[in-house]
């Protein structure tokens, strides 16, 4: 598998990243090398197998529609904000 | 009186007793804690306040007769990615460093309830991703056997915390074997129950259909009696239910005879992978358990190459969706929110006077993002979250992602077909003993493939343990072994029921690790007391050369 620095570019924007020019050429040879790895999953033969996506017993679990409070106050989830401002957390601009 | 020779179970009776204190056991604790840190660096943070105002009300009913729970009292360490309600939980990262969760995890709030004394969050692998406490931001925890070494991750600062004796009693995570590898790495005792027995609930998430909390201690009685406070569900994690674990019998005389246990081998676990000396230490443990009366019998599971693969997408793919909500506006590091003063403070210019911060690129949604992100995440996080992204991504969904998920579907159905033929599963922990700091840092798959024995497990959210089996020479130093017994869903009780047995008749968890200060700084030094119960591969024996280390004899299970 090769991994172009297209391809890092691009997983960069899936995953909100920017890496240094260090950071990338180590990317394109670790993830190749990794995923080359993980194509060993090839030689798997699972024609007709349902994927799982979990691995709990029984099925979903479903509860009232009624809201519960957390107990947790607005003042204590603003504490860890880096920025907040009266009451609210303070983010960029996002529309212009 | 050595109070780090004590078990758990051991420590409670001697303060109900009153042969000593909560508040004095608790110093005693806080005090080690905070000696072995420069050298053992397996705490993040201490927690001294909450430490006495707990032991203080667990004294408090102790003296009006009324202790809450086996272990009321007795000091515990709490991995950092577990929430504690005003202390540091930092998940091992620069992102969360400083972060004070508003809420405790279900499990430790069970614990507090239950009357036990938090100690100090200890170190991991930054969200939890890592097999060596390599890749905390807070730099390694140590191996307490020997200070070059690795104590295994994620985990590894609450398993050489308690194999250091800072406390009898510690909690971690497993994802991929974070519990059970430092367990067996650091010669101490660890479980992960399966999945949905312990609440996630406040534990801060990698891979949200692997994760799991749970128990580390010097032994199997002790692992049991913390497992049994915690577990059991949860109205706030959907994913969690009661496994009916049974309340631990402090009291009883635990059993020796395992007559009617059908203890599987398989054949894949013993392949050409597996160190010799891990190898014989597994098949001696075998045959102490067929001489309490177990019966061994042959089972294989052949999947086990596509274990690692699998794991790998499923939890880089999951991981990569959790790690997304770090962007440092809610919470979490955010380089734009550096007081520009502490900022400029750091940059002296060439004219001896405070320079500029080098500025940051425009202020926008993206950029926030990007520089939180790549400031806030070491390289492996980073690592995964690419891996996950390009598992996902369109065009590899099915060959990655989609492909791993049946891949997952058929791992757990090798270990349904062999729990019809025996009723746990006994094999290594890891391929070999802890190995140096530094030793995999040039190749990461290096470091995955030493996961082979533990992910599988947690693919099948089965319930596994680790327990130590014996010790291996590697050049001068002594280090300890550890078996895996993997149960069936709902097979905690079962699993800890054997290794409790086993911990009757044999002594290596008794085994205690020489003080830090005997240490040689460069070396290791072989603990006196201890021989290595097996020689290294150099004189070894003549199975050292062939391909597969032969399994103990057994007697078949006719289907």
């Amino acid at each position: 598998m090769q991994i172009t620095p297209e391809r890092i570019t691009y997983l960069e924007d899936l995953a909100k990243l920017r890496l240094t020019d260090a950071e990338r050429s180590a990317a394109e040879t670790d993830l190749a090398k990794i995923l080359d790895y993980m194509a060993t999953l090839e030689t798997l033969d699972t024609e007709g197998v349902d994927g799982l996506s979990h691995s709990r017993a029984g099925g979903n679990v479903l509860r009232q529609d009624i809201a519960v409070p957390a107990g947790v106050g607005r003042d204590a989830l603003l504490e860890n904000a880096p920025r907040s401002k009266n009451g609210y957390f303070v983010a960029p601009k996002t529309v212009e | 009186m050595d109070w780090q020779q004590h078990t758990a179970l051991g420590l409670a009776a001697l303060l109900r007793s009153r042969q000593l204190g909560c508040a004095e056991l608790a110093r005693l604790a806080l005090d080690a804690t905070r000696a072995a840190n420069p050298a053992l660096n397996a705490c993040t943070a201490l927690m001294e306040t909450q430490a006495m105002a707990a032991a203080h009300a667990a004294q408090a009913l102790l003296d009006a007769g009324d202790a809450p729970s086996p272990l009321t009292g007795v000091p515990f360490l709490i991995k950092d990615n577990i929430c504690t309600q005003g202390v540091q939980t930092s998940c091992g990262s620069r992102m969360l460093a400083g972060f004070c969760p508003p809420y405790s995890a279900t499990a430790y709030q069970r614990l507090l309830a239950a009357g036990l004394v938090p100690i100090a969050k200890t170190n991991m692998d930054e969200f939890a991703m890592g097999g060596s406490t390599e890749t905390s931001f807070y730099g390694p925890a140590k191996n307490p056997w020997d200070k070059t070494r690795v104590p295994g991750g994620s985990s590894g600062g609450s398993a050489a915390g308690v194999a250091a004796g800072l406390a009898p009693l510690a909690l971690g995570s497993d994802t991929g074997g974070s519990i059970r590898q430092p367990a067996a790495f650091c010669g101490v005792t660890g479980l992960k129950p399966g999945y949905g027995a312990v609440s996630r609930h406040g534990l801060i998430a990698y891979a949200s259909s692997l994760d799991q909390i749970g128990p580390i201690a010097r032994d199997a009685r002790d692992c049991a009696a913390l497992l049994a406070l915690m577990a059991g569900r949860d109205p706030l994690d959907a994913t969690s239910m009661d496994i009916g674990f049974p309340a631990p019998d402090a009291n009883g005389a635990p059993t020796t005879d395992l007559k009617g246990l059908r203890i599987g081998l398989p054949k894949s676990y013993f392949g050409p992978g597996l160190q010799p000396q891990v190898a014989a230490l597994v098949q001696k443990a075998a045959q102490a358990l067929a001489a309490q009366g177990a019966m061994l019998v042959h089972i294989d599971l052949p999947l086990l190459d596509y274990a690692v693969p699998a794991y790998y997408i499923i939890a880089c793919a999951e991981a990569s969706s959790n790690l997304s909500c770090y962007d440092g506006i809610r919470y979490g590091y955010n380089p734009f929110a550096q007081d520009a003063a502490e900022t400029q403070a750091a940059v002296i210019g060439s004219n001896g006077k405070p320079a500029p911060a080098p500025a940051l690129a425009a202020h926008t949604l993206e950029e926030q993002y990007r520089q939180a992100r790549s400031q806030g995440f070491g390289a492996e996080a980073k690592r995964r979250m690419l891996l996950g992204a390009f598992v996902l991504s369109a065009g590899y969904f099915d060959a990655y992602y989609k492909k791993a998920m049946q891949a997952r579907s058929l791992i757990r159905h090798d270990f349904e077909k062999a729990f019809a033929a025996c009723d746990l599963i006994l094999g290594p922990t890891a391929p070999t003993p802890a190995y140096k700091l530094g030793a995999h840092s040039a190749n990461p798959l290096e470091m995955y493939l030493g996961d082979i024995y533990t992910v599988s497990v947690n693919l099948a959210g089965l319930p596994a343990a680790a327990l130590p089996c014996g010790f291996a020479q590697e050049e001068d130093t002594i280090l300890p072994v550890g078996m895996q017994l993997i149960g069936p869903p709902k097979g905690e009780a079962s699993i800890l029921r054997a290794a409790v047995a086993y911990q009757q008749v044999t002594n290596h968890h008794l085994h205690r690790p020489p003080p830090m200060s005997e240490q040689a700084c460069t070396s290791g030094t072989p603990h006196k007391n201890i021989q290595a119960d097996v020689a290294p591969a150099a004189s070894a024996s003549p199975a050292a050369g062939k391909t597969a280390a032969p399994v103990p004899s057994t007697k078949e299970v006719q289907p």
